[in-house]
């Protein structure tokens, strides 16, 4: 966790902060309407679609987009990759403010949120055959696991201040967490392949419901292959980012070689899908399913195309290609998500689902919180590598950048 | 470009691996839940049924539900369509070619429910009697048994900024009065009757030898998705009245064989960060070193 990074500096009230934290303001009015009124009200969910967007995109969605740190990790630390190791840390960040959020939208989306802290705390309650309380307990001991992973951004900055009793405490934590962390990395890696992939378990007992281009025991290996895919796509995708906002040096022939990784998960997602399918007997249904089929081939050829132009990165980097591929891999892994949850969802007898107002506008204000916030910890702290000098003038970030994470 | 820690690499996945192998013999432990005929149960029987709907307003006297009221061209009715939040049982119109009738719906309280299976903390549980009952206090309302329940019986209280779960209890809260389901109390053609799941089965039985013309010679529900404790008898394939083809598996069958296999004792976990603490143990040197050079490389 030490690294070389240094605070970006430069101006927090760029023109799209402001946009950002405008909306942000929108989506509190929405959100005291939703816990004024109540779901009915505010949102389109109803007995047959009791997930809406906060669950499929928030958490299912956001929380793959926020598996950079998990990814990051893996090749770093297991695979020993230590020449990726700058970008280690924004990822780690990115991952946190994800993870933070889909427990905001949790909040938001639980019925009888007021009883949510007894889910971590009344453990001889728990239900050991529910997927949905593991993977609670998951994401939130993960959360904190990333809070820890990312604190010596926060007492890097401390102990540069000099003296105090900020610094009197980075200097005597920041050693204690470099021993301990070959166990923190651990526990960073085992949580999410837990709950990653039960992301996926949880659509197993809807066998009736799931289309069955979708529903196969498969479901928990497919969820953490897109996981992996996105988490890696969306390093891409923030490194490039990045650089244009607050003007850093691009790592086109760093995450070349990734890129040939990278393809290797989408072509292992497509491989375990497509046997799945045969093995069930159930490739028919691939041309036969009418819409169903539109979807699954979008998914597939989104993938299929991530995978093309990522292994084209081993023969010749290219920033450009290499964005178009990251956006790519987001697109398919981020369709593959939502039409599990909802697309694909059949719960019958003529329910239909379509997110209100209320719940895009909140989930707009989730996504424009973790973009302020990452806008803010990116310049006050030590989280990017490798800062060559800002200019006197900054770019404004750019508005597409915070939906990053 | 692999050239470093291939060994560490596969050094993780054969303790992947190995924690994996104790996967099959733990795929047994799933709980098994039989039938038991002592349940408390209903027996459904659209052959019989004549759509007078006396079980939907007694349904909703004995558990202090409100009618749902719609108000068309100015008339009030209280006529649901289908269970809701106010609405623990409901009759439906069924058709199938020249056939027609009604058809009675409320929990099927599965001898192994789905939505007990997911439900986090135990709102949903069975109960004594087999009831599948739900304790308001453990809910967080999370709506997963909503998703799970194959039968979509589970309703929650969208209108309300307090919600809760609604769904038949098989009127527990008339036990202690020496009272059973109200429903089936008020049934003037005995459409539903309640009892023990063993005594109900046999009813059924002879119903349907009595007059074998008239009955599918079926018991929806006697293993249908692992058995559930309220039984249908049906004058029509039971597809036609809405009910699901589930196998005799439970429908948390998969998930519960799948989801135990992997967190069985939580061996495989805790193999796995082992596995992951030791190779990141190795790496750590390396991985510090690395900065330097992974700078110089992105200039």
């Amino acid at each position: 966790m030490t690294s070389r990074a240094r605070p970006v500096g430069g101006k927090l009230l760029s023109p799209s902060v402001q946009i950002m934290i405008a909306l942000l303001g929108f989506a509190t009015i929405a959100a005291a309407a939703r816990f004024v009124k109540g779901l009915g009200a505010t949102t389109s969910m109803n007995d047959g679609f009791p997930w809406g967007i906060w669950i499929a995109f928030d958490v299912v969605v956001g929380t793959a987009l926020a598996s950079g740190g998990y990814a990051m990790a893996l090749l770093v630390y297991v695979f020993n990759k230590g020449r990726y190791h700058p970008l280690v840390r924004p990822a780690l960040v990115t991952s946190f403010l994800g993870y933070s959020m889909a427990g905001i939208a949790v909040a938001f989306d639980l019925g009888r949120f007021w009883n949510l802290w007894r889910v971590p705390l009344f453990f001889w309650e728990w239900n050991g055959a529910s997927v949905l309380l593991e993977v609670a307990l998951c994401m939130f001991a993960y959360t904190l696991v990333l809070a820890i992973e990312i604190s010596p951004a926060v007492l890097e900055r401390w102990d540069a201040d000099g003296a105090g009793r900020r610094a009197d405490f980075a200097r005597r934590w920041l050693p204690r967490l470099e021993r301990a962390l070959p166990f923190i990395v651990a526990l960073g890696l085992v949580l999410p392949t837990m709950h990653q992939s039960s992301l996926g378990s949880l659509l197993l007992v809807a066998e009736t419901k799931l289309h069955p281009l979708w529903h196969t025991g498969l479901l928990p290996l497919l969820f953490l292959l897109t996981a992996f895919g996105m988490g890696y796509a969306i390093l891409f995708f923030e490194a490039i980012f990045s650089s244009h906002a607050f003007d850093r040096p691009l790592e086109t022939r760093l995450f070349a070689r990734l890129g040939a990784f990278v393809a290797g998960v989408l072509v292992a997602f497509l491989a375990v899908r497509f046997s799945g399918l045969f093995a069930a007997g159930r490739l028919g249904l691939t041309v036969r399913s009418g819409g169903y089929s539109f979807f699954f081939w979008a998914e597939t050829l989104l993938l299929a195309a991530a995978a093309f132009l990522f292994l084209q990165q081993g023969v010749r980097a290219s920033a450009a290609a290499q964005l178009q591929a990251a956006l790519l891999a987001l697109a398919g892994g981020t369709l593959y998500r939502i039409d599990a949850f909802l697309t694909a969802y059949r719960p019958g007898q003529g329910w239909v689902y379509f997110p209100s107002y209320f719940e895009i506008l909140i989930t707009l204000g989730i996504v424009a919180t973790e973009t302020v916030a990452y806008v803010y910890l990116v310049r006050k702290f030590p989280v990017l590598a490798g800062v060559t000098e800002t200019r006197t003038k900054p770019v404004p970030a750019a508005v597409g950048q915070g939906v990053a994470s | 470009m692999a050239r470093i820690s291939r060994r560490a690499a596969l050094k993780t996945f054969a303790a992947a691996g190995a924690a994996a192998a104790c996967v099959p013999e733990a795929a047994d432990a799933r709980v098994e839940r039989k039938p038991s005929p002592e349940d408390h149960g209903l027996l459904v029987d659209a052959v019989r049924c004549v759509g007078c709907r006396a079980c939907v307003t007694s349904c909703r006297e004995a558990n202090g539900k409100a009618p749902d009221v719609q108000v068309v061209n100015g008339a009030a009715y209280d006529a649901p369509i289908d269970l809701n939040a106010q609405t623990l049982t409901v009759i439906k119109r069924w058709e199938e070619g020249k056939d027609a009738g009604y058809v009675k719906a409320q929990c099927m309280h599965c001898v192994h429910p789905a939505c007990v299976s997911v439900c986090m903390l135990g709102a949903l549980h069975k109960g004594a009697g087999g009831v599948v009952e739900y304790d308001v206090a453990k809910c967080v309302g999370c709506r997963y048994c909503q998703v799970a329940c194959p039968f979509n019986v589970p309703k929650f209280e969208w209108a309300k900024a307090l919600p809760r779960i609604v769904k038949c209890e098989l009127c527990r809260h008339r036990y202690a009065e020496g009272k059973g389901p109200a429903c089936a109390e008020v049934c003037p053609r005995d459409a539903v009757t309640s009892g023990k799941r063993g005594e109900l089965l046999a009813e059924a039985r002879r119903r349907i030898e009595a007059r074998p013309e008239a009955y599918q010679a079926r018991i929806y529900g006697e293993t249908d998705g692992g058995g559930t404790n309220v039984l249908y008898l049906s004058p029509v394939p039971f597809g036609a009245l809405g009910l699901p083809a589930l196998g005799e598996e439970p429908a948390p069958a998969l998930s519960e064989t799948i989801q135990h296999g992997i967190y069985q004792g939580f061996v495989a976990p805790i193999a796995l960060f082992g596995a992951l603490s030791i190779v990141t143990w190795r790496n750590r040197r390396s991985a510090e070193h690395a900065p330097a050079a992974g700078e110089e490389e992105s200039r």
